[in-house]
């Protein structure tokens, strides 16, 4: 066999461990080193800003904030970009959290968030919590927040709170923001904005986002952020890069090693004349 | 008479209550509105029930795995302290009036524990996502090809350096997302929404039982 031959053989059954540790720098790197990368603005996180945008002053709008600690990395820069603008707009946000492990992660999001701004519980901001079955939550709060929710996550009634005094249900919101890596979005879209027709945008992760496209087509969703790009579509936006931004860099020289990988098992595979063997 | 509770009586609870949830959707009338949060409100109780038959369940199947050393039975060990210890540290101090307290046991399994796991668990799907491209990205076939280069289009197209590469990129995987993507979904969609509706139609009148058990 061929010199040329055998090292394609070689690299086409290359030990994982060589790739996992050539992925581990690619991705180190960008986050020691300084990158610099322009982001364009695609027209869904367009839209989404200018939902947002549109909203006068003092406007209450609904956060439903659906991720755990596992796609935190994801989905948390997106939330708070969101978070930056809505408050920067001074906009009052009622929260919520219907994903059982992400309640104290979301909590103390809200709150760090909040914090930075300003901004006075029960005055600029409620967080309702968690509850179970957000399915049937969904359905409750469009007919009433004090339904699911008789009260907040600290255990104030609901009527007590400034904030929720004007606010029934979703009539009583200039939009709803729908966070999630779940398919919690199924039920808002189907439950919620399907029946009560709220406007409602949505922040999804990168993979499940191509499944939302026809509902933005449609008119359902009237913005759509996906993932750590749209992330960083969104705080261009806002002229405050943060996270998501740096996010992308390494994003970036990740995907392409994955093309390089791929490009090269290819050319392997067709030099070695589509010899099979077992993955 | 057993006749009667074990089928007829669900049979006609379905099917009342389906006619009921199908008939509110288009009339807002306050009466019917009221049955309709006073049901909701129903469901989420029983559904709190579900959550101690499952954790029942749970615990039965490790401890039936203990009980016969099956494969990795160890592990079944792990989950049952896991299970006792955030139930005992979160009922006994540490949650109070809902809320989780700051800076007790409960916070430290959280913040500790739960979130590095969860993260730790999601950041590995890179590296794997990563070995299994080089391995099974292969353009065996026609069909391998076109997905092989859809994926290297909008993998690249939808990261910043893509748009650097050459404005065409970008430009391609939007409408890859956009119009073959899309139609693929609208048609798919549109199939589970008609089966969706036939089989809510079957439980509705009784064709389809399989909930019933048995």
């Amino acid at each position: 066999m061929p010199r040329t031959v055998k090292i394609f053989e070689y690299l086409q059954h290359l030990d994982r461990r060589i790739i996992f540790l050539m992925l581990a720098i690619v991705v180190i790197i960008p986050m020691i080193k300084t990158f610099e990368m322009p982001v364009t603005v695609t027209p869904e996180v367009k839209k989404a800003y200018d939902e947002i945008e549109k909203l006068p002053e003092g406007t209450p709008i609904f956060m439903a904030l659906d991720y755990d600690p596992g796609t935190a990395a994801e989905m948390a820069p997106l939330a708070e970009a969101v978070i930056k603008h809505a408050y920067s707009k001074n906009l009052k946000i009622v929260s919520s959290c219907l994903t059982a492990v992400g309640v104290s992660m979301i909590e103390s999001t809200m709150k760090t968030m909040s914090s930075d701004f300003g901004k006075v519980y029960g005055k600029d901001y409620v967080f309702l919590g968690y509850k179970p079955y957000p399915a049937i939550v969904i359905m409750n709060m469009g007919e009433s927040f004090r339904d699911p929710f008789p009260n907040d996550y600290y255990h104030n009634n609901l009527d007590d709170i400034p904030l929720m005094k004007g606010i029934k249900n979703f009539d009583n919101l200039g939009l709803v923001c729908v966070i999630t890596s779940t398919s919690g979005i199924d039920m808002w879209l189907v439950y919620g904005q399907g029946k009560y027709r709220f406007p409602m945008i949505s922040g999804l992760s990168a993979v499940m986002a191509t499944d939302y496209y026809p509902f933005l087509y449609s008119g359902q969703l009237k913005g759509l952020i996906a993932g750590l790009k749209g992330a960083s579509e969104y705080e261009k936006l806002i002229g405050k890069p943060a996270w998501a931004t740096k996010g992308m860099v390494v994003q970036s020289f990740a995907h392409v090693l994955i093309v390089f990988f791929i490009l090269i098992c290819n050319i392997c595979y067709f030099v070695t004349g589509k010899k099979e063997r077992r993955l | 008479m057993k006749q009667i509770f074990h089928l007829t009586l669900p049979l006609l609870i379905t099917f009342l209550l389906s006619l009921f949830f199908a008939f509110q959707f288009f009339v807002p009338h306050e009466s019917i509105r009221d049955t309709y949060t006073y049901l909701l409100q129903c469901t989420m109780i029983i559904g709190c029930f579900a959550m101690l038959l499952g954790i029942y369940s749970l615990v039965r199947v490790h401890f039936i795995r203990i009980k016969r050393r099956a494969q990795n039975y160890k592990y079944s060990y792990m989950t049952i302290t896991a299970l006792t210890l955030t139930i005992i540290v979160g009922l006994f101090g540490s949650i109070e009036k809902g809320p989780a307290l700051e800076g007790h046991m409960y916070y430290f399994i959280y913040n500790t524990v739960l979130i590095p796991i969860q993260a730790t668990m999601f950041s590995l799907l890179a590296f794997f996502i990563a070995s299994a491209a080089y391995r099974a990205f292969r353009a065996r076939s026609l069909v391998a090809t076109v997905l092989l280069l859809t994926a290297v289009f909008v993998m690249i197209g939808r990261v910043p350096i893509g748009g650097q590469i050459h404005e065409f990129l970008p430009a391609f995987a939007h409408w890859l997302l956009n119009v073959p993507n899309l139609a693929a979904k609208r048609a798919i969609m549109i199939g589970i929404g008609l089966g969706a509706s036939a089989t809510a139609l079957k439980v509705a009148l009784g064709i389809e039982r399989s909930h019933f058990g048995g």
